[in-house]
C-alpha cells in the first residue's frame, strides 16, 4: 500500500517540477525582456524553448544522465554474475529486468534512472563490482530496484536535468556577479543595472533550486529504497555491510556532478571536492550511520 | 434528498475503487504465477539435454535417467500450485544425485556442456526461488486483502477464493544434522 501512495506521489512530483520549470523560465525572460524593453516574442519563445528542455527531460533525462556519468552498457555474457543477479532480484521484486550498465572507476557506487520500470538503467562502478561479496551486491542492486519501482528514478532524473540546468546557470551568473561586476567599470550604468538584476535573480534561484532537490530527494527517500531492499533480499546486513564498505572508501567518483549526486546509492563527493559554495546546499544523503544503524536494527 | 444521493455515490465510489483493488491484487497474483512457470518450463527443457549429456559418459545410470525423465513430465503435466511444488521439489532432489553420481565420472565433470547445463539449472533453481518469492508474497498481499474488514464482505459475495501459496521444500526445511 505504502509503495503504491508514494508511486503516484512521485509522479504528481515530476508534473509538477516540469511545470514550474516552464513558469521560472518564462517568468525570468519576461522580466528581462521588460527590463530591456523588449517584445513579447522573446518570452513566447522561453515558453517554447523551456516547455522542450521539460518534456525532453522526461524522456531523455536517462540517456543524459547515464552520458554525464560516462557509464556503458553491457550484455549478459560481458557480466555474467552481475546480470543474473539484477535478473533475480528482478524476479523476486516483480518487475522487468533492466538496462545494465558498468562505470569505469575505483569508487564504489551505484545509482538507478528511467522514466518508469521498463526503461529503467541500473549503474554500478566497477569499484563496486570489486569490493562487495554476493550479498553486499544484491544489498545494493535491490536498493536501486527499489527506486525504480517506487518511480524514484523518474522524479531523480527529471529533476537531474531541469533544476541542475537552472543550478548551472545561477552558478556562472553568480560567478560573473562576483568576479567580473569590478572590472568594467566604464560601461553605461543601465546594462550594468540590468546585469545587477539577472545576477540577483538568478543568486535567489539557486537556493530556491537547491531547496527543490532536498525537497524532492528527501531522506524518507532513501530510507524507504533501504528498506524495501532489506524485505526484498531479507538479508538487511547485506545492505548495511556494503554501505559501510562504500562509505569508507576514501576518494570521490570521477564524474558526479551537482545535478546528478542525488541519483547515487552513497554521496558521490565524499564529503570533501565539492563543486562550489552552493554545492554544501545539496546535501541529499542522510548519514551513513544511520542508515547502516536502521538496517542493523531490522 | 440531495444527501442521500451523494452518500449513495460515496458507497459506490467506495466499491468501485474497493474491487478495483482486489482484483488488481488478484491479477498480481497470476502474474507472479506465470513467472513461475516460465522458470519450471524453463527447468523441464534442460534436462533432456542433461540426460543426453550425462548417457554419453554413465551409461548403467538407467534407473536415475527413467526417474528424471518420469519427474519431468510429471512437472510439465502438474496442475495447480500444490502439485506443481511437490513436482518441483522431487526433481531438485532427483537432480541433485544426479549431480552426485557425476562426481564418479571425471570425464562428465570436466566436460564443457556438462559444466554449463549444471550453471543453467543451478541459475533456474535460484530464479525458481526468487519467482517463489514473488508469488508468495503477492498471495499474502491478496489474501489479506480479501480477509480484511470490509473487503471481506465484497469478495464473498464475488465469490474470491483464497491463494494457494507454492510450499517450500519439506526436506529443505528439515533441520541439517552435521555428523563428524
Amino acid at each position: 500500500m505504502k509503495v503504491y501512495s508514494e508511486v503516484s506521489s512521485n509522479k504528481l512530483k515530476t508534473w509538477l517540477i516540469m511545470i514550474l520549470f516552464v513558469v521560472f523560465i518564462t517568468t525570468i525572460v519576461y522580466v528581462f525582456s521588460q527590463a530591456l524593453g523588449g517584445g513579447l516574442s522573446l518570452v513566447g519563445f522561453a515558453l517554447i524553448f523551456s516547455g522542450i528542455i521539460s518534456f525532453g527531460s522526461y524522456y531523455w533525462s536517462d540517456k543524459m544522465v547515464l552520458s554525464m556519468s560516462g557509464a556503458k552498457e553491457i550484455k549478459k555474457e560481458d557480466n555474467r554474475e552481475l546480470y543474473n543477479t539484477v535478473e533475480n532480484l528482478c524476479i523476486a521484486g516483480g518487475v522487468p529486468t533492466p538496462k545494465i550498465y558498468i562505470m569505469n572507476d575505483d569508487s564504489p557506487n551505484a545509482f538507478a534512472t528511467g522514466r518508469d520500470p521498463k526503461h529503467a538503467v541500473v549503474a554500478v562502478t566497477t569499484g563496486l563490482l570489486n569490493s562487495l561479496s554476493k550479498t553486499e551486491l544484491e544489498g545494493v542492486i535491490s536498493h536501486e530496484l527499489s527506486h525504480v519501482r517506487n518511480f524514484d528514478t523518474r522524479l531523480m532524473a527529471v529533476v537531474a536535468i531541469l533544476v541542475g540546468f537552472i543550478a548551472v546557470i545561477s552558478d556562472m551568473f553568480m560567478r560573473t556577479l562576483w568576479f567580473g561586476g569590478s572590472r568594467d567599470n566604464n560601461r553605461n550604468s543601465s546594462a550594468q543595472g540590468i546585469f545587477m538584476l539577472i545576477g540577483i535573480i538568478f543568486a535567489i534561484l539557486s537556493p530556491i533550486a537547491a531547496v527543490l532537490i532536498q525537497l524532492a530527494v528527501s531522506r524518507k527517500r532513501e530510507f524507504l529504497a533501504d528498506a524495501s531492499a532489506a524485505l526484498l533480499t531479507r538479508y538487511p546486513e547485506g545492505l548495511a555491510s556494503a554501505l559501510e564498505k562504500i562509505a569508507s572508501y576514501p576518494r570521490p567518483v570521477k564524474h558526479a556532478t551537482n545535478a546528478t549526486a542525488h541519483l547515487y546509492i552513497s554521496n558521490p563527493f565524499k564529503g570533501k571536492d565539492k563543486k562550489s559554495f552552493f554545492a554544501g546546499l545539496f546535501d541529499t544523503h542522510p548519514p551513513m550511520q544511520e542508515r547502516i544503524k536502521i538496517l542493523r536494527s531490522m | 434528498m440531495i444527501y442521500a444521493v451523494i452518500v449513495i455515490a460515496l458507497v459506490l465510489l467506495f466499491l468501485w475503487f474497493l474491487y478495483n483493488g482486489l482484483i488488481t491484487a488478484k491479477l498480481r497474483v497470476n502474474e507472479a504465477l506465470s513467472q513461475i512457470d516460465v522458470q519450471l518450463k524453463r527447468r523441464a527443457d534442460l534436462i533432456p539435454n542433461l540426460i543426453e549429456t550425462v548417457k554419453g559418459y554413465a551409461k548403467h545410470e538407467k534407473d536415475l535417467f527413467e526417474k528424471v525423465t518420469q519427474e519431468r513430465s510429471a512437472l510439465v503435466s502438474a496442475k495447480g500450485m500444490a502439485e506443481k511444488s511437490e513436482a518441483n521439489n522431487q526433481l531438485s532432489q532427483t537432480l541433485k544425485s544426479i549431480f552426485a553420481v557425476a562426481e564418479a565420472y571425471p570425464d562428465l565433470k570436466a566436460s564443457q556442456n556438462f559444466m554449463e547445463l549444471q550453471t543453467e539449472l543451478s541459475d533456474t533453481e535460484n530464479k525458481i526461488a526468487y519467482s517463489r518469492q514473488f508469488y508468495n508474497s503477492s498471495v499474502l498481499d491478496y489474501n489479506t486483502k480479501i480477509k480484511v474488514f470490509p473487503n471481506v464482505f465484497l469478495a464473498q459475495l464475488l465469490n474470491f477464493k483464497d491463494a494457494e501459496f507454492f510450499g517450500a521444500d519439506a526436506k529443505d526445511k528439515e533441520k541439517v544434522e552435521v555428523k563428524f
